[in-house]
C-alpha cells in the first residue's frame, strides 16, 4: 500500500460538478475518477455518443431500403453498417446506459457512499469504453465486421470475411465483456454488503433487486460469449477449426454458444429496465408497486429460465421435433413471468393519482409497445410460426419493439426521472413532450409495418429487394419513421446538453419520490450521505415524509 | 394495398398457402394472431382506461396505498399459463404432422444445395443437376433434402410454409406436398454474404405429366450451337475459363463451382431471380459481373465485344 501513497489520484475535493466537465480539476478529474457518480455519468455519455453513431448507421441503411432496387449503398457497405448498428446498439448503447444508471444509483438507493470496489468500477468503465473504440477502429483498419451482430459461422471465418473487421469484433466485445463481468461482481458485492442498516433484502428498491439478479445473469451468460469469441479468434488467426465444417468443426456450435449468451443477454437488457419502471410507476401513481414480492420472484424466474430457451433462435436449423418441443415449452414458459409484469404495473396505476410527467409518459407507452414486442416474441416460441417468420422483417419488428419499446423507453424514462438528481436541473417537460410524441410516432411508423413486410416474405438483412407489390410502400413508410426517430433523438441530445446548464433548479426531491437517492442533494456531494434516514419499508423516504401514514405501520408494524 | 399484398394469390405471403403443411402452420399462426390481438386489446384498453380514470386532479388526496392482491395475482399468472399450454400442444401436434420421421434410407425427391449466391437442384430420379428455378410436381408428398455448400443458407417459400437452414457439413430434410400448380416465390432467409438479397427462390409447381416432360427435357444433354456465332461462343466457353466452373452436359464443360448451364436459356430468370433471361442481360453480366451483382463469385473476364456477343449467342441457345 505504501507505493500507492506516492501516486496522487486527483479525486475531487469540492462538490461534484454535476454533468459538466468543469470541476476543480477539469477533465483529468473525470478521466481518473473512481467515484461511482462520475463513472455512471461517463457510462451514460458513452451510451449517448454511440446512440448517435449507431443511429446514423441505420439511417443510411434505411435510405438504401426506402425504395426497391436502390443503389445508394453497395452491398459491402450495407453489410458493415447493419452489423455495426446491431453490435453498437446492444453492446455500446443499451448495455452502458444500463450500467451507467446502475453504477450511479445502486449505491445511492441502498444508502452507500460508493461501490464496494471503486477502482474495479473505473476499470469496468474503461474496458467498455476502449472495447467500443476498438470495435470502431476496424473502420480505419480495413473494414468493419460484416456478418451481422450474431456473426454466424462459417460466414465469420476468414475465408468468407477476410477483412479484419471480425477480429476487431472479437477483441472489442471481449474487452467490453471483461468490463461487464467485473462490473457485475462489483454490483453483487455492493448490494449484498453495503446496504444501510435496516434495509433487508425484502426492503430493497426493485431497481436494486433487478440489478442484483441481472449481475448473476451476466456472470453466467458472458463466459459462453467470451469462449466463443476466443474460439473464433483462434479459427481466424491460427487456423483452428472450431466452427469450420470443412476442417471438422461445427457451424452450429457457434449458434449454441452465441445464443446461450445471447438470449440471457436479451433479459440482461430488459430486467434493469423493469427495475426502472418499478420505481417510476409507483412514484407517478402515488401508490406502492403492486405485488413487490411477485416482481422480485418473476425476475428470479426469468433469470433461471433464461438459460434454457436459447434454441428458439435455432428452430429452423434441423435439430428435430424433440429438441424443438422442449425449447418451445421453456420459451413459452418464460413469457409468463415477463408478460405478467405488465399487469403488475397496470395494477400499480389502478386507483392511483397518475401524474403525466415525461418519465411516466414513456412508462405508459412502454406498457403498450412492450406488449406488442412480448406477444410477437411468444409467437417465436411456437415452432410452426417460427418456421414461417424467423429471419424475416417480422423478427426485425419484434426485436425493436423489445429493445426500443422495452429497453430504450425504460432508459429514456429513467433519464427524465433521474436527470434532476444527476444534474440538479430539470429536463424541460414541455420540450420533453414534443420529444415523446415524435419518438413514439416515429418508432411505430418504422416498425409496425415491418410485421407485415415479414409476413409478405421479405427476409431481413437484404441490401435491396425486388419491386413486389406493397414492399416499396411499406419500406418507404418505415424509412420515414426512422427519419422521425432520428430528429427526435437529436432533440433529446439537445435537451440533455442545454438543460444541464439552463434547466430549472430541481431541488432534492422534485417528484415527491420514495427511495433514498432523493434524500440527498441534487447532485449529491462527493460523500453521498452524512446520515441515512431509517429504513423500515421499501419506501423509506415516503415513510420519512409522512410519519402518520408509513408503510411499515400499515403492514402491521413488523419491524424485524 | 398492404392487405392486397398479403392476400393476393400470386404474391409471396404466409396467408396464401399452397400445401397442407403450410395450411397447418398457418392455422396455428391465425389462432395465435387472434389470441394475441385479444391480449393486446385488453392491455391497450386497461392502459387507456386507467390513465383517464385515475389521472391526478388538482387537490386530490393521496390514494389508498394498496400493494397487492393475491387473487388478482393468481389470475394474472393463471390465464396466460393456460394459454401457453394450449399453444404448446397445438405447436407440438402441428410439428409432428409437418415433420414426421423419415424412413431410413429414404431417397429424397430432390436435393437442394445453397451456394453463395445460387441454388443447386439435384434430381436423383433423373440423375441430373440444374440450378435456380426449381421444378416440383404437385399432389405428391415430396422429401426434400437441404444442404449448404459454403456458408449457411436458408430455404423459405412462404406459400409452402416451411423454413429450414442449409448448413454446410449436414443435411436437413423437409416434407412438402404442393397442392396447386403455379410459380411460388421465396428467398434465402439466413444472411449469407454480400448477395444475400439476390438469392431469390422460384419454385415452379407442375402437374405430374408436365413435370415428367420437364424432367425428360432436362435430363437430355445441352443443344448443339445453332449458328456459327453460337458455335464460336461454344468454343470460347470450352477454352476460356467458363467451363472450369460451369457445366453444360454433353460437352467438355464439367465445372461445378457455378450453376449448371445445360438448359440455361430455358429458365425465365438468371442470377437467382435477379434479372430476366435476355440477350441484353446476358451481355451486361458477361461484360462486368461485379457491376451487375457485386460480390458474386463470377470474375470479370476482359473479352472483346465480338467474343461477348458470341458467348451471349451460345448461352441464349441453351434452351
Amino acid at each position: 500500500m505504501s507505493e500507492l501513497e506516492h501516486i496522487r489520484i486527483p479525486e475531487p475535493e469540492k462538490p461534484l460538478p454535476g454533468l459538466s466537465i468543469t470541476g476543480d480539476q477539469g477533465l483529468i478529474q473525470w478521466l481518473s475518477s473512481v467515484d461511482h457518480k462520475q463513472i455512471g455519468i461517463m457510462y451514460l455519455w458513452l451510451a449517448v455518443l454511440f446512440l448517435l453513431v449507431g443511429g446514423i448507421e441505420i439511417l443510411l441503411v434505411r435510405v438504401q431500403l426506402a425504395v426497391p432496387n436502390n443503389h445508394f449503398l453497395n452491398p459491402e457497405t450495407f453489410d458493415q453498417l447493419f452489423t455495426m448498428h446491431g453490435t453498437t446498439m446492444i453492446f455500446f448503447v443499451l448495455a452502458p446506459a444500463i450500467f451507467g444508471f446502475s453504477t450511479y444509483f445502486v449505491p445511492l438507493m441502498i444508502g452507500a457512499n460508493d461501490m464496494a470496489f471503486p477502482r474495479l468500477n473505473a476499470f469496468s468503465f474503461w474496458c467498455t469504453f476502449f472495447g467500443g473504440f476498438l470495435l470502431y477502429f476496424s473502420f480505419v483498419a480495413g473494414g468493419a465486421p460484416d456478418a451481422g451482430w450474431f456473426n454466424y459461422a462459417p460466414l465469420n471465418q476468414y475465408k468468407y470475411s477476410s477483412s479484419p473487421g471480425i477480429d476487431y469484433y472479437c477483441s472489442g466485445l471481449l474487452l467490453a465483456g471483461i468490463g461487464t463481468v467485473a462490473a457485475s461482481v462489483n454490483f453483487i458485492v455492493t448490494i449484498l454488503k453495503l446496504r444501510t442498516e435496516g434495509m433487508g433484502l425484502k426492503r430493497m428498491p426493485l431497481f436494486v433487486w433487478m440489478i442484483l439478479i441481472n449481475s448473476f445473469l451476466v456472470l453466467a451468460a458472458f463466459p459462453a460469449l467470451n469462449a466463443a469469441l476466443v474460439m473464433l479468434l483462434l479459427d481466424r488467426e491460427l487456423h483452428a477449426h472450431f466452427f469450420n465444417p470443412t476442417g471438422g468443426g461445427s457451424a452450429l456450435l457457434w449458434q449454441h454458444l452465441f445464443w446461450l449468451f445471447g438470449h440471457p443477454e436479451v433479459y440482461i437488457l430488459i430486467l434493469p429496465v423493469f427495475g426502472i419502471f418499478s420505481e417510476v410507476f409507483p412514484v407517478f401513481s402515488r401508490k406502492p408497486v403492486f405485488g413487490y414480492g411477485f416482481v422480485v420472484g418473476s425476475g428470479i424466474a426469468i433469470a433461471l429460465l433464461a438459460f434454457g430457451v436459447w434454441v428458439h433462435h435455432m428452430f429452423a436449423t434441423g435439430l428435430g421435433n424433440t429438441v424443438n418441443n422442449f425449447f418451445a415449452a421453456s420459451s413459452l414458459l418464460i413469457g409468463v413471468p415477463t408478460g405478467v409484469k405488465i399487469f403488475n404495473w397496470l395494477a400499480t396505476m389502478y386507483g392511483g393519482n397518475i401524474r403525466f410527467s415525461v418519465a411516466m409518459l414513456f412508462a405508459i407507452a412502454f406498457l403498450v409497445e412492450f406488449t406488442i414486442g412480448g406477444l410477437s416474441g411468444v409467437s417465436f416460441a411456437i415452432v410452426p410460426i417460427d418456421w414461417q417468420l424467423t429471419d424475416t422483417y417480422y423478427v426485425v419488428a419484434h426485436l425493436h419493439y423489445v429493445f426500443i419499446g422495452g429497453s430504450l423507453f425504460g432508459l429514456i424514462s429513467g433519464t427524465f426521472y433521474w436527470f434532476p438528481k444527476m444534474s440538479g436541473r430539470m429536463l424541460d417537460e414541455k420540450v420533453g413532450r414534443w420529444f415523446f410524441w415524435l419518438f413514439v410516432i416515429g418508432f411505430n411508423l418504422t416498425f409496425l409495418v415491418q410485421h407485415a413486410l415479414g409476413a409478405m416474405g421479405m427476409p431481413r438483412r437484404v441490401y435491396t429487394y425486388p419491386d413486389l407489390p406493397g414492399w416499396g410502400l411499406l419500406n418507404l413508410i418505415s424509412s420515414s419513421g426512422g427519419l422521425l426517430m432520428g430528429i427526435a433523438v437529436c432533440l433529446l441530445v439537445y435537451m440533455l446538453f442545454t438543460s444541464r446548464k439552463t434547466g430549472k433548479e430541481a431541488g432534492n426531491d422534485p417528484w415527491d419520490a420514495n427511495t433514498l437517492e432523493w434524500t440527498t442533494t441534487s447532485p449529491p456531494q462527493l460523500k453521498n450521505f452524512n446520515t441515512v434516514i431509517p429504513v423500515k419499508s421499501t419506501r423509506p423516504f415516503r415513510d420519512f415524509k409522512r410519519p402518520d401514514d408509513t408503510d411499515w405501520a400499515r403492514e402491521g408494524g413488523n419491524d424485524e | 394495398m398492404i392487405l392486397a399484398g398479403l392476400l393476393d394469390a400470386e404474391r409471396p405471403s404466409i396467408f396464401n398457402t399452397a400445401s397442407p403443411e403450410a395450411e397447418k402452420i398457418g392455422a396455428v399462426g391465425n389462432g395465435f394472431l387472434i389470441a394475441a390481438t385479444a391480449m393486446f386489446l385488453l392491455v391497450a384498453f386497461l392502459t387507456v382506461y386507467i390513465c383517464v380514470r385515475y389521472r391526478a386532479k388538482v387537490g386530490s388526496p393521496e390514494p389508498k396505498q394498496t400493494s397487492g392482491n393475491r387473487k388478482v395475482e393468481m389470475t394474472m399468472v393463471g390465464v396466460p399459463l393456460l394459454m401457453i399450454i394450449f399453444f404448446f400442444f397445438w405447436s407440438m401436434k402441428t410439428m409432428s404432422a409437418v415433420l414426421p420421421p423419415r424412413p431410413a434410407h429414404a431417397v429424397p425427391d430432390i436435393i437442394i444445395t445453397g451456394h453463395q449466391y445460387w441454388w443447386q437442384a439435384d434430381y436423383p430420379a433423373g440423375k441430373f443437376s440444374t440450378a435456380n428455378e426449381i421444378h416440383l410436381p404437385v399432389g405428391r408428398k415430396l422429401l426434400v433434402e437441404l444442404r449448404g455448400a459454403d456458408v449457411i443458407h436458408d430455404w423459405w417459400v412462404p406459400a409452402l410454409g416451411e423454413k429450414m437452414d442449409m448448413i454446410p457439413g449436414t443435411s436437413n430434410y423437409l416434407w412438402m406436398t404442393i397442392t396447386k400448380p403455379g410459380t411460388y416465390l421465396g428467398s434465402c432467409s439466413e444472411f449469407c454474404g454480400e448477395q444475400h438479397a439476390w438469392m431469390r427462390i422460384t419454385v415452379i409447381a407442375q402437374q405430374p405429366e408436365a413435370y415428367q416432360r420437364w424432367l425428360a427435357g432436362q435430363a437430355a444433354a445441352g443443344q448443339l450451337p445453332a449458328d456459327t456465332m453460337a458455335a464460336r461462343g461454344a468454343a470460347l466457353f470450352m477454352h476460356a475459363s467458363c467451363s472450369s466452373c460451369h457445366s453444360v452436359r454433353g460437352t467438355t464443360a464439367i465445372g461445378t463451382n457455378g450453376p449448371d448451364l445445360t438448359h440455361f436459356a430455358g429458365r425465365q430468370t438468371m442470377l437467382t431471380g435477379m434479372l430476366k433471361v435476355s440477350n441484353e442481360n446476358i451481355y451486361r453480366w458477361l461484360l462486368d459481373p461485379q457491376k451487375v451483382k457485386p460480390g458474386a463469385h463470377m470474375p470479370r473476364f476482359i473479352f472483346p465485344r465480338d467474343s461477348l456477343l458470341a458467348l451471349t449467342a451460345y448461352l441464349s441457345s441453351l434452351k
